[in-house]
């Protein structure tokens, strides 16, 4: 399709447009008002016990979500694309629900499952509490990022068939080799950007934990309750800004990460 | 040698195999030939063990392999569109069974060059297969295949995603390959022509039964019946019987057609027949003709004798058969 020049350049002003005022200025924005009183005072206040604290509580709930949502996100995935059993319709819904489902009634939800009163409530008399704990922050973060390694990797999946696989087969290697040196070399693109984005999501992730966590400070907040506890409860507007930037920071550092390695890896 | 016992497979509604048995002897090439949906990948793919059975058994070697897995069964598969390990080297990709048994490493890597000298491939060990044409994937899969000593080396279409110059040259390679390492071979193809330049023995299949089995000569001359005519070479109807169209004279004489058409005898007679079109294929010239009856067939004659009648459409030619070749006619086909 050929469109006249005022009429492209018209397109791609508004289009820009659009991006700048939703996207880039309000991050802008962010960082001007981190940055503005210096960098001193911006490490000093994401090197508060309290932020401390809420930084490494997010990093360790993304190091417990990322390896369960690789390991079963690549079992649905293999099992959707290869499989064939009845229910497969059900699942593959199932696994899109979280995105369908707003995060603060998967947190009430949670509440209700394994709160005291809860069908799996019972747990927390045995000395694990799930709710106002790391479980259920772990839960609740697992239930919103099910769905993003799962719906990487199946495209890829389809796309590379199962002719490597049975070639692999013919040449002796057994059904964990294939996966090893055939299938997981294969998916490793859409693998790493469904893990790009689950930690993404984990780190940001609010509605659903807030339901769940006691929010104590220094002791059971992640860096999104951080930012919101001293926005709203301590009206620490600064440290909020500051907060949120080291949030940023983190997730841009994990998609140029990614991005290196695998160009790294790649190039070999 | 290959032993195949009543293999009887569905999808569904669908008969893939209908209680096929065949024996293909060790050290031959046989290729399995028939249109698509005949059954003839799926008749490779049990042999190979990707595709299990309903009922029936496979043996190779003299040892029955029904139930045991394509690991387990020595054989070497090449698929049609490669099945190139992507993220592996070519040397990788051809040391991967090698590795797979943990040979040690100097073994491995003689191997693979051999193999690759062998392939046509020496000094490719570093690439990937995305920097490789589509004839060099296939002698890579190749080389894959062959590293591991199969027993058997099963090649399902293995030059049908390659074109038409490629495909000549890696089928005259292939026969080439096979006199020099002598494994039993086994080729799937819907090319007639394929079948016919490579393979010293085919199988015809049809809707998931064996038609014919016999050396490529017996098959073409002696066909068992319409089928195996009109899929092995090309075939025109004439007067209701099935004949070769190099079979076909043409005469502007209609007595002279005559007189020769009786020394032959069994044929369908004289037709008086028009001259459509004349198409010059190279050395051969084929002439498009349309009989009085309203039945139209093509005959296929040599240069000199097309340039001798200087045929031009519109013109009345008389046509007969130079040898009877419709099955009924002929001596009873080779036995299956």
């Amino acid at each position: 399709m050929r469109t006249s020049t005022p009429a492209r350049l018209g397109l791609r002003t508004v289009a820009l447009a659009y991006l700048f005022v939703l996207v880039a200025v309000p991050i802008v924005l962010i960082l001007w008002r981190t940055f503005e009183p210096g960098l001193g005072t911006f490490v000093d206040s994401v090197r508060t016990p309290a932020a401390i604290s809420a930084l490494n509580l997010s990093l360790l709930i993304v190091a417990i979500v990322v390896p369960l949502n690789v390991v079963f996100g690549v079992a649905t995935a293999l099992a959707l694309v290869r499989g064939r059993f009845p229910g497969k319709g059900v699942l593959q819904a199932v696994v899109d629900l979280p995105f369908a489902v707003s995060p603060i009634v998967v947190g009430v939800s949670l509440i209700l499952l394994w709160g005291a009163g809860g069908w799996f409530g019972g747990v927390e008399s045995l000395g694990f509490q799930v709710i106002f704990g790391l479980p259920g922050m772990v839960i609740a973060t697992l239930f919103v990022t099910l769905p993003f390694v799962v719906r990487e990797v199946e495209p890829v999946l389809h796309e590379i068939g199962t002719e490597q696989e049975q070639a692999a087969s013919t040449l002796g290697a057994s059904s964990w080799q294939t996966f090893w040196r055939i299938t997981l070399p294969a998916i490793r693109w859409g693998l790493t950007y469904g893990v790009v984005l689950t930690i993404a999501r984990a780190l940001g992730e609010f509605g659903a934990v807030i339901m769940v966590s006691s929010g104590f400070p220094g002791v059971s907040q992640t860096l999104t309750l951080l930012v919101h506890s001293r926005y709203i409860d301590d009206h620490n507007t600064y440290g909020a800004y500051a907060a949120a930037t080291l949030l940023m920071g983190l997730a841009v550092a994990t998609l140029l990460g990614m991005t290196l390695l695998d160009r790294k890896r790649s190039t070999r | 040698m290959i032993s195949v016992t009543g293999a009887r497979k569905t999808y569904g509604d669908f008969v893939a195999l209908d209680g096929v048995s065949l024996d293909i002897p060790a050290g031959s090439l046989t290729a399995l030939l028939g249109p698509s949906g005949s059954g003839k990948s799926t008749l490779l793919r049990a042999i190979a063990g990707l595709e299990g059975l309903d009922h029936g058994r496979v043996g190779i070697g003299g040892t029955d392999v029904t139930g045991i897995p394509p690991q387990k069964r020595g054989i070497g598969f090449v698929f049609q569109h490669y099945a190139a390990f992507k993220h592996m080297t070519v040397r990788d990709n051809v040391a991967f069974g090698l590795t797979i048994r943990k040979r040690p490493k100097a073994e491995i890597a003689r191997k693979v060059d051999d193999l690759l000298e062998i392939v046509g491939l020496d000094g490719f060990q570093h690439r990937y297969p995305a920097q490789l044409s589509g004839g060099q994937r296939q002698r890579m899969a190749l080389a894959r295949a062959l590293a591991v000593d199969p027993e058997v080396l099963l090649l399902d279409e293995p030059f049908g995603a390659l074109d038409a110059k490629v495909r000549a040259d890696l089928r005259q390679w292939l026969r080439r390959l096979h006199d020099e390492v002598h494994v039993t071979t086994v080729l799937v193809t819907h090319d007639q022509e394929e079948a016919l330049e490579v393979a010293d023995r085919i199988a015809v299949l049809n809707k998931g039964a064996i038609e014919q089995v016999g050396d490529p000569v017996s098959l073409y001359d002696r066909p068992a019946n319409d089928f195996v005519m009109s899929f092995l070479g090309s075939v025109a109807r004439l007067g209701g019987q099935l004949v070769r169209p190099h079979d076909i004279a043409l005469h502007r004489d209609r007595e002279r057609a005559q007189q020769l058409d009786a020394r032959v005898g069994g044929g369908p007679g004289v037709l008086e027949a028009s001259v459509e079109r004349v198409v010059r294929l190279g050395f051969e010239v084929r002439v498009d003709l349309r009989a009085d009856t309203g039945e139209r067939f093509a005959a296929q004659l040599t240069r000199a004798e097309a340039d001798a009648l200087s045929l031009e459409p519109g013109d009345t030619v008389f046509a007969h058969t130079v040898a009877p070749t419709n099955p009924a006619e002929a001596e009873p086909a080779l036995a299956i």
